[in-house]
């Protein structure tokens, strides 16, 4: 066991640094950097740019075009993505439905959609959330009536991130009341320009528009676009929430908002002395930065073992869980170290092209925004006490 | 970066999981514990016949050469077995120092005979002014002719009752500097005590102790960094030990909440409590990512690397120890309070834990004090 990055990995590394230098376009790193709004454009030429380097999925197989990467390597990817300030790299298709299709799809959705994920041609939301159906997503209704060589889709989805640019959404939805709820649940990938398809926007607590939700009314979907068997679609949708935990630890994003707060704090002055200088504040910045050390070796120690394994196994919950935590810690330290300047706030100093005087610090204007959207992080993905619930039940025997 | 153990680490920790369970049953340890020495001299021959004792010296003076995360993996084990014998003292702290300070004779005199277990030391450095702070020596030696004459007095002085000989650190006028010293010198008093977990530590208190000027350990005046490496040594030990004790904590409560029964079924079919189970456990995972850091980094030689990385994990394990004991009594109920089960006895070693060698407060500011360098 050795915890220091070999000449090989350090070799990576450097390799990573200038190709993400080279790659990233320079507006779209002083956006990110800025905490700026970003467009769907600044998200799709990121993944063209990648794509064009043979890095677009560097998570898949690599018979699905992935690079075969060792868990240290990912971590080192997404580490250097994240202190360049490249924009996330989506879920929704390249961790979420793409290892579905891979899993369970037949070989004429493998071919057609994975390389749309892949070169960014496609934008996936998911559907799974109802309002109806949250924790209990089992207990979703949206409708789906088996008419042969088509389905009818009627119902509504909710918390469709990003949905308002998507071309297609993956859903789940009940074509069986039979036996148990989760008995009667199937995976459809629908194209989002079929007729009968509504999207409205819901406006998040920091103004800005994120999330949607999704009418279906009458929506005709190709029998074709089935994924895997009729009725059996809990047992993908509990895959693919296995494949998003992992990826939302966020070690390497968590590490560059650290990096962030503590500039911060450096700049930042109470009583004319920098707030890093504030034993208080400062131990509450060194409390959070132990538990990301720990999850950093956490995260590399989970990720080797599933590896081996191929799949992401229940493991994965504690990753969300510390990472969610994680994150909302430092964007609420953040949010503190402006003092006054947390307070006023500005819309549109969110967007690129604002020339306006910003009021306080050129850094201050996106932060509690930031802090109150994060609130989401331990509600996503499964809430944490759901993640709870799946150690203490599958790890746990409880 | 590799996460897998060797061959030899594989089979360390088989032989030190099977020794723990076959040889080291929690009943016998209650009654040592009691026992005048506070341990087994028949154990230590053990350890010393397994190698345990041999681990980190390197293969010239009888050794085998290990590394911190072969005391890891050792510390670990014993955290599980409760382990009495001065390992932690003789071992781990002063080994370490006199294989990384020790002058070649002194390194031939005293590895094999630690590696032999014919020989138990002890660091005597914490001062009961000083508390945790590692640079404050008021223990003064003054050069005495050819040698020195050695005055002060020493708290709690870890495995100090049964150690053979002391590494006694003292100001010298323009720093520290270490010096052996046999524990029953003239003007030596070592006043043996138990200490809560049932181990045990001594007052030393030295009054014109008179040694040699081949007593002296490292550099005259200049033992700071050994004495700083050696501890860390010993922090390590102590997280990987934390870390142990919380694993078998966990294992011994979920096991309690599968079996015991109220209001007509296990307990553990409560939310309530399975979420804590949950913490627990992501508590001890946690834990086990930082010790392992802390071990890598414990043989590191850029020694501030070493201490940002020894004081991040003892802050951690400190405040994740507390938590997991704390909830391991409370879930175990009125039976996690009683002696006869080894569930307090896990709790009470992991809050000494917590205190020894600096505690979390302690250990958070010396990390914290590194975010203010760039």
């Amino acid at each position: 066991m050795d915890l220091n990055y070999t000449p090989e990995e350090q070799a990576f590394r450097a390799e990573v640094r200038t190709l993400v230098a080279a790659s990233l376009p320079a507006d779209i790193g002083a956006k990110v950097k800025g905490g700026k709004r970003l467009a769907k454009d600044d998200f799709v030429r990121w993944q063209k740019a990648l794509h064009a380097k043979g890095w677009g999925a560097t998570m898949w197989p690599q018979k699905f075009g992935g690079t075969g990467w060792s868990a240290v390597q990912q971590h080192i990817f997404e580490e250097e993505c994240a202190e360049a300030g490249a924009p996330l790299q989506l879920p929704f298709g390249l961790k979420m439905v793409a290892p579905v299709i891979m899993a369970f799809g037949n070989q004429a959705q493998k071919d057609h959609f994975l390389p749309r994920i892949v070169d960014g041609s496609d934008w996936w939301c998911q559907g799974y959330s109802e309002p109806g159906s949250g924790s209990d997503l089992a207990s979703l209704k949206t409708k789906a009536e088996n008419k042969g060589d088509h389905y009818v889709v009627n119902g509504q989805k909710t918390w469709n991130t990003l949905g308002q640019y998507a071309d297609w959404i993956f859903c789940l939805v009940r074509t069986s009341s039979e036996g148990r709820p989760q008995e009667g649940i199937s995976f459809l990938l629908i194209d989002m320009k079929t007729p009968g398809i509504t999207v409205r926007p819901i406006i998040m607590n920091d103004g800005e528009h994120e999330i949607n939700e999704v009418w279906f009314e009458d929506v005709k979907v190709p029998a074709q676009n089935l994924v895997g068997e009729e009725n059996k679609g809990w047992t993908y949708a509990k895959f693919l929430l296995g494949h998003e935990r992992t990826g939302i630890a966020g070690v390497g994003r968590s590490k560059a908002a650290l990096k962030h707060l503590k500039d911060i704090a450096r700049k930042e002055t109470s009583a004319g002395r920098p707030m890093i200088e504030d034993t208080r504040f400062r131990d509450r910045i060194a409390q959070v930065e132990l538990e990301l050390m720990a999850l950093e070796i956490t995260n590399m120690r989970v990720l080797s073992a599933e590896k081996e394994k191929k799949a992401p196994g229940p493991e994965a919950s504690i990753l969300k869980i510390k990472g969610s935590e994680i994150q909302q810690t430092i964007a609420e330290l953040q949010m503190h170290a402006l003092g006054h300047y947390a307070l006023p706030w500005l819309p549109e100093a969110l967007d690129p092209a604002w020339q306006g005087e910003p009021v306080g610090a050129d850094y201050a204007a996106p932060l509690s925004g930031h802090y109150f959207n994060y609130r989401k992080t331990t509600i996503y993905g499964g809430s944490n006490e759901i993640q709870k619930n799946i150690i203490a039940q599958m790890i746990l025997g409880l | 970066m590799d996460f897998n153990y060797t061959d030899e680490q594989n089979a360390l920790r088989d032989t030190l999981s099977r020794y723990i369970a076959k040889d080291y049953p929690f009943e016998a340890r209650r009654a040592l514990a009691k026992s005048a020495e506070g341990f087994s001299r028949a154990h230590w021959k053990q350890f010393a016949d397994l190698g345990l004792l041999a681990l980190p010296f390197p293969e010239d003076f009888g050794g085998l050469n290990g590394n911190a995360v072969d005391t890891m993996l050792t510390m670990e084990a014993f955290g599980r077995g409760l382990v009495l014998e001065p390992y932690l003292a003789t071992v781990v702290v002063a080994g370490h120092l006199i294989r990384d300070a020790g002058s070649a004779a002194q390194k031939e005199a005293i590895l094999p005979a630690i590696a032999g277990g014919e020989r138990m030391l002890a660091l005597a450095h914490y001062e009961r002014g000083a508390r945790y702070e590692v640079s404050r020596v008021d223990t003064a030696a003054k050069a005495d002719g050819a040698g020195w004459k050695i005055s002060g007095a020493k708290a709690v002085v870890l495995g100090g009752n049964a150690a053979d000989t002391l590494i006694v650190s003292a100001n010298t006028g323009k720093g520290i500097s270490l010096f052996l010293v046999d524990s029953k010198a003239a003007g030596v008093t070592v006043r043996s005590t138990m200490t809560q977990d049932g181990g045990r530590a001594a007052e030393v208190r030295l009054d014109n102790v008179a040694v040699g000027q081949d007593a002296l350990v490292g550099a005259q005046d200049g033992a700071l960094p050994a004495i700083e490496r050696a501890l860390d040594y010993g922090i390590a030990a102590l997280c990987a030990e934390a870390v142990g004790i919380m694993a078998a904590l966990d294992e011994a409560t979920l096991e309690y909440l599968k079996t015991r029964k109220q209001f007509g079924q296990p307990i553990g079919r409560f939310q309530a409590l399975q979420h804590r189970m949950v913490d627990m456990v992501i508590a001890t995972e946690q834990s086990r990512s930082m010790a392992m850091m802390a071990a890598v980094k414990a043989d590191s030689s850029d020694a501030a690397e070493r201490r940002r990385a020894v004081s991040a994990a003892k802050a951690y394990i400190g405040q994740q120890a507390r938590f997991v004991g704390q909830q391991a009594v409370q879930l175990h109920g009125g039976m996690g309070v009683v002696d006869e089960l080894n569930v307090s006895h896990y709790f009470k070693r992991l809050t000494m834990i917590e205190l020894t060698f600096g505690n979390t407060d302690h250990h958070l500011g010396l990390f914290s004090d590194t975010l203010l360098a760039a």
